[in-house]
């Protein structure tokens, strides 16, 4: 650990083998993210962890971390153009935070307050997405799915069940499936303690008659912003 | 919560030009207007700095030449996007508040379902409703065929997110403007829900 790189201007250590994003998310430095998950290998698909590395645009999930180098994070650059990309996944799925059993502990929404998003800015999408509650204990709302595929690698790598696949064609067509011959959540093996059901960082997966445990205005990221969450969510 | 508000600081006297705000709520549930009347006693400290044209609160139908326009709620019919307009050409400033006006919100949950269905199963083949036919009288606008937020068809200038925006979000917001600052909310007043 005595190599070091500059975020921002700080000094950050990392190990050998260590990406941008594991050595800041280490370090307690949040670089937003929706697609990265510490537990999971990265994909750098959602692109929210764009830096810029040595004057270059990368994903931080994905670059390795090399003594010396100088990684900016948090510039107004950077930012406007996460807050783009949060605009594109707001208006493509159906979003509709108020009547969400997810707000308030959503990944989505809380890295949008981050970032100081006050409006879709696009035409919406309203695409039709269907909702699956043949689970006794889950329920699932595509409507919200930002594609970010954490419960495929969950089911996959930790459940060892592979419940959820990435599948369809073009903008619309694209979408997490059930391998099940029915499509259905309810007829595969999924069980709430599997590591996919509690991975979905928006409303896709939830565990039923759970919905309002906690009221809205105390959870998670209404009583302290994402950036702050870091050692937590880091473990 | 007294925030600081220059406008009322000029040395001397010509008292300061009221700004001219009018209000309307069009497909929303009003529960945005009760957010703004719920920013309680502070009413009286804002009513010394604007005055109000056309808003449910003055019963004025028509919106003048204003300052500042406040939309809530998105456009499900043609009257909505009529109001819309009105606005747009009259007022300076024109402001979304809340998750209809801004995405659409509740009503646009709508969306992805056939109109006709829907006014069918309302008031036709729904089980327990009077069954008196999807109304049709000239006097009523025509719902259109989905629910849309207002930037989708006017320039907006802010937008106020929540459901409704916290009445101190909401008076964050009006100071914020009235002392010509940028309006920002921060964490634990910018809020969807």
């Amino acid at each position: 650990m005595n190599d070091t790189f500059q975020l921002d201007g700080e000094d950050i250590p990392f190990a050998p083998g260590q990406t941008i994003m594991q050595a800041a998310t280490a370090h307690g430095v949040y670089i937003p993210h929706l697609c990265w998950h510490p537990d999971f290998s990265a994909h750098g698909s959602c692109k929210l962890c764009t830096v810029k590395v040595n004057g270059r645009f990368g994903s931080s999930c994905i670059t390795q971390a090399q003594p010396g180098l100088e990684v900016e994070n948090r510039s107004m650059e950077l930012d406007e153009k996460r807050r783009t990309l949060l605009q594109m996944l707001f208006v493509e799925g159906n979003h509709f935070c108020p009547s969400c059993e997810k707000s308030g502990n959503c990944r989505l929404q809380a890295t949008a307050y981050e970032l100081n998003m006050m409006s879709p800015h696009f035409d919406m999408f309203y695409p039709n997405r269907p909702v699956d509650a043949s689970h006794p204990d889950v329920l699932l709302d595509f409507n919200r799915c930002i594609m970010c595929s954490l419960c495929v690698a969950a089911s996959r790598d930790a459940d060892g069940k592979n419940v959820f696949y990435m599948g369809g064609r073009g903008l619309l067509g694209r979408r997490v499936h059930i391998s099940s011959e029915s499509g259905h959540l309810g007829d595969t093996d999924f069980a709430v303690t599997d590591r996919a059901a509690s991975i979905c960082p928006v409303g896709v997966i939830l565990p039923k008659r759970k919905g309002f445990a906690v009221p809205i205005g105390q959870r998670k990221y209404d009583l302290a912003p994402i950036s702050e969450h870091v050692a937590e969510d880091a473990s | 919560m007294n925030a600081p508000m220059n406008v009322t600081t000029n040395a001397n006297p010509a008292p300061a030009k009221k700004l001219r705000v009018a209000t309307a709520s069009l497909a929303g549930c009003f529960g945005c207007h009760m957010s703004i009347l719920d920013i309680d006693e502070r009413l009286l400290t804002l009513l010394d700095l604007i005055e109000f044209d056309r808003t449910p609160l003055t019963d004025i139908k028509r919106c003048g030449p204003c300052d500042l326009g406040i939309i809530e709620g998105g456009l499900c019919n043609a009257e909505n996007v009529h109001v819309l307009r009105e606005f747009r050409q009259n007022c300076k400033i024109l402001v979304a508040l809340g998750a209809c006006a801004i995405n659409g919100g509740l009503p646009a949950q709508r969306n992805h379902l056939d109109l006709r269905d829907v006014l069918e199963e309302v008031y036709q083949t729904e089980y327990l409703v009077s069954h008196g036919g999807i109304p049709n009288d000239p006097e009523l606008p025509l719902p259109l065929n989905k629910v849309h937020p207002i930037h989708e068809v006017v320039k907006v200038d802010y937008f106020l997110p929540g459901c409704p925006p916290p009445a101190d979000a909401i008076w964050k917001f009006l100071t914020d403007l009235l002392a010509g600052r940028t309006p920002a909310l921060g964490h634990g007043l910018l809020h969807y829900d």
